[in-house]
């Protein structure tokens, strides 16, 4: 077996899945606690758990198809510890592929070294660590402003937030739309399934379909942008689509 | 009260404990592969590495940790920048809940059902990759058929479609001004797709500013 994926780096991914979880678990308890102390009914925190554990399926997946990418370069062990702790796609395969090209190596082809190997870690690593620095120092002061945003006035603080949120909704709908057709009709398609999942709620009063829309809207989206990529001339298509 | 002050100081304290162990998990990772390998690399190509991604990824974590923390609350801002993957999966799994739950986000409930939502994905996404790489030979060629590749690469406007529609129809004269604008720049500019997580504080404010407008107006 090769040094990519030698024992020692599968152990150190159990290790670092192993604090992910016990951290994880650690707060979804203290929070499961807490719940219950603000009345919270326990059925709401159980669709809460279900929902959002249906919810996180399709993402993971699709994490675990980056992990399957960078593999081919790093062997499966260094991308899975870096996709588990502040890991992300969109920050791991530029990491890699920059840290190989100053070695004058290529992220299409495999490491060529323990030396490229451990370079290639150090840069994954050290370029994505501020959050670590800045959160123990900042987010008190952070949460510190917005209660007494709140505080002062309740209707503007709700308001500050949900605004927030619109914002990064907006940013990634804009993204969507201007991205071409595909993206376009996948956007629709979700948003349609999530319409009809509401009538089904409202009107029919299908209460258990709340907590589950969003996965079903997002599956049904990206079921059917398989027959629209089938369907739409080749020029509409985002070049790559298929690879 | 009493119960909600000692919450609050509670999570700051554990929580960065946990971050700073992540800190050091982080780093044991790579200093752990250099002793175990016994080679160091060359402090020159580490930093010609980072010279490539560290001046944008550092500003992005920087700007996504003071536009993320008071939509995920403390709980969930502590642990969603460990576990990671927060644009695509941690924030919205903990925007619908709070939707679903019917509890606001910056309230205490807001925060407590955040957290729980964020903890519930970190753990299936932990299992899942475990899993992943447990059945590698057999799942690999099934992920990177070419059929489904379409519906991995759309995830993104299939996630926010489904989200947005809820958010924008509960909320739309907020949602118009972030939303035009955001449009606009990207049919205007599409090359700032790759550069999305840096627009997201540039629509936060946007739709601030268009919310304290209509507020002062009395219109919402």
């Amino acid at each position: 077996m090769d040094f990519k994926n030698s024992g020692f780096m599968y152990l150190l991914g159990v290790l670092v899945g192993l604090f992910v979880i016990a951290q994880s678990v650690y707060f979804l308890v203290k929070a499961v606690r807490r719940s219950r102390q603000l009345g919270i009914e326990g059925s709401v925190i159980k669709r809460t758990v279900a929902s959002s554990a249906v919810f996180a399926i399709l993402p993971s997946v699709s994490i675990l198809l980056g992990l399957i990418t960078l593999s081919k370069t790093l062997g499966l062990p260094l991308p899975w510890i870096r996709l588990s702790v502040l890991g992300a796609v969109t920050y791991e395969l530029p990491a890699a592929t920059v840290a190989l090209n100053a070695l004058g190596e290529s992220i299409s082809a495999p490491v060529s070294g323990t030396l490229a190997f451990n370079t290639v870690a150090w840069v994954m690593t050290l370029g994505c660590i501020t959050p670590l620095i800045i959160i123990p120092l900042f987010l008190k002061k952070i949460q510190g402003g917005v209660h007494s945003l709140r505080k002062k006035d309740s209707h503007w603080g709700d308001l500050f937030l949900t605004a927030m949120f619109l914002g990064m909704i907006s940013a990634f709908l804009g993204m969507g739309i201007s991205d071409g057709l595909l993206s376009v009709l996948t956007l629709l398609t979700s948003a349609a399934i999530m319409a009809v999942c509401g009538v089904f709620v409202k009107v029919k009063k299908v209460k258990w379909l709340e907590n589950f829309a969003l996965p079903f809207s997002m599956l049904g989206a990206m079921a059917l942008s398989i027959l629209y990529a089938n369907l739409l001339p080749a020029e509409l298509l985002p070049a790559g689509l298929w690879s | 009260m009493k119960q909600q002050k000692e919450y609050g100081v509670q999570v700051h304290a554990y929580g960065r404990a946990w971050m700073l162990a992540a800190l050091a998990v982080m780093l044991l990772v790579p200093i752990s592969m250099c002793v175990w390998f016994g080679v160091w690399p060359n402090v020159l190509d580490v930093l010609a590495g980072l010279l490539g991604v560290a001046p944008i990824y550092w500003v992005v974590c920087s700007i996504e940790v003071f536009t993320y923390a008071p939509m995920l609350g403390s709980g969930g801002t502590y642990l969603a920048f460990v576990t990671g993957n927060i644009t695509n999966l941690k924030a919205p799994a903990a925007i619908n809940a709070m939707e679903a739950a019917k509890v606001k986000p910056g309230s205490e409930e807001g925060e407590v059902i955040s957290t729980i939502a964020i903890a519930t994905t970190s753990i299936v996404t932990t299992l899942i990759l475990g899993a992943g790489v447990l059945l590698f030979a057999q799942l690999a060629p099934v992920l990177e058929s070419p059929v489904l590749q379409p519906a991995f690469k759309m995830i993104l406007p299939a996630l926010f479609g489904g989200l947005g529609v809820v958010y924008i129809a509960k909320n739309w004269k907020l949602a118009v001004a972030p939303l035009v604008c955001m449009i606009a720049l990207f049919i205007a500019v599409p090359s700032l797709a790759s550069s999305v997580s840096v627009l997201v504080p540039v629509g936060a404010l946007i739709a601030i500013g268009a919310a304290r407008l209509l507020y002062k107006k009395g219109l919402v």
